[in-house]
């Protein structure tokens, strides 16, 4: 039987909406193929986060859409619409 | 006091403000870039004690001493945080040849929440071709709070800044700045001089601010070209950055507007109507009526 490994996209999108716009990104490979890291790329995988589910990732998060904590309303933090895929990948070793 | 034209001028501290760093490509002379290395090849730059004034953290003969006390690096740092700042620590960061990996993405210290704000100076002296890395930063997060290495998952963003840069090149950067060291794929080993300094003064119009007129606090029509087309204070403060989300894009530019009034004093100031607009909370009854 096949052994599968998982590679994981990160999205970090303009607003809530899975069609909206890629503003940052992440990698990670299971296979050990691949090796991402920290600013290896200035051109995002996808335009959008459709983009990706249309070349065959699967959304495996949506981000919660919380309402801010009281005094918190302008504070600006980490990226808020973090969207988080995977693929399945066959190794053979 | 530094003479008057080597300070920064009200566009830059505004572009500071906006985009939380300065960048000035091949500004110390090659001689001392070479003096400065073989400084750092000797291990021969030590640092003081936290807390000590700049003007006595490197006594001569020092080349990193020389090169903090051209007047173009004094007028850059007295401009924001004013004349003989604390030494914070300093650091020559080294990235091995041939490295695995990058750092992760990080700000500096622990999260801070002042208004008022440290700088750090980033020397490269020698050239920083692509493949040999260099620190990146991603411009415009220095209002996020964040705590340190929290942001590693980041490993992109669009327009983040991979410094690629001549030697002499210097960076001043707001302390909440995300950056990292980007993986060195050269063959040679890469070195970049960091120095952090405190306040001891009001950051208040520390700056050359002869071009700050009164015009430049004046509402302005909003979301209109003609107003975004003019290259003034609120333009600058007003830009977003790719990576902004759609509407996080809009609380950047209320965080530039309440640095850039903490550095002006004037509590008046806004860009787009955005804090005006909240602060009208009329208490006139008759008018009501």
């Amino acid at each position: 039987m096949a052994k599968v490994r998982q590679k994981v996209l990160v999205l970090y999108l303009g607003n809530s909406a899975l069609d909206s716009n890629v503003k940052g990104w992440s990698l990670y490979d299971g296979t050990g193929r691949d090796h991402h890291t920290t600013g290896d790329s200035d051109t995002p995988p996808y335009k959008t986060g459709l983009a990706a589910l249309r070349d065959g990732w699967r959304v495996i998060q949506f981000p919660q859409l919380n309402p801010p904590y009281p005094n918190m309303e302008y504070t600006t933090s980490f990226q808020m619409y973090e969207f988080i895929f995977e693929q399945l990948e066959e190794i053979h070793d | 006091m530094i003479d008057k034209q080597y300070l920064l001028n009200s566009k830059q501290v505004a572009s500071f403000v906006a985009r939380g760093f300065l960048r000035f490509d091949e500004l110390v002379a090659p001689e001392l870039n070479e003096a400065v290395m073989a400084e750092i090849d000797a291990g021969s730059i030590k640092a003081a004690a936290a807390g000590t004034p700049l003007s006595q953290c490197y006594p001569a003969p020092s080349a990193i001493g020389r090169m903090l006390n051209m007047p173009e690096i004094q007028g850059m740092i007295q401009s924001l945080v004013g004349p003989d700042p604390l030494f914070d620590h300093h650091a020559v960061h080294v990235r091995q040849a041939n490295e695995g990996a990058a750092q992760g993405m990080h700000g500096d210290s622990i999260i801070d929440t002042r208004m008022h704000f440290d700088i750090q100076l980033m020397y490269f002296p020698h050239d920083v071709p692509l493949d040999m890395g260099g620190t990146l930063i991603v411009p415009g997060s220095q209002y996020r709070r964040i705590n340190e290495m929290d942001i590693a998952r980041y490993q992109n963003f669009l327009g983040q800044i991979p410094m690629v840069c001549k030697a002499g090149t210097i960076l001043v950067l707001h302390h909440g700045i995300w950056h990292c060291g980007r993986q060195n794929k050269s063959n040679t080993k890469r070195y970049m001089y960091k120095i952090r300094l405190n306040p001891r003064v009001r950051q208040l119009r520390l700056w050359n601010t002869d071009d700050l007129e009164t015009e430049n606090a004046k509402h302005k029509p909003i979301f209109t070209r003609e107003t975004n087309a003019v290259e003034d204070i609120q333009t600058i403060l007003s830009r977003g950055e790719p990576w902004f989300e759609d509407a996080g894009a809009r609380l950047e530019v209320v965080n530039r507007i309440k640095m850039w009034r903490f550095l002006t004093g004037d509590n008046n100031f806004d860009v787009h109507y955005w804090l005006t607009r909240l602060e009208n909370m009329p208490e006139n009854l008759q008018l009501a009526a």
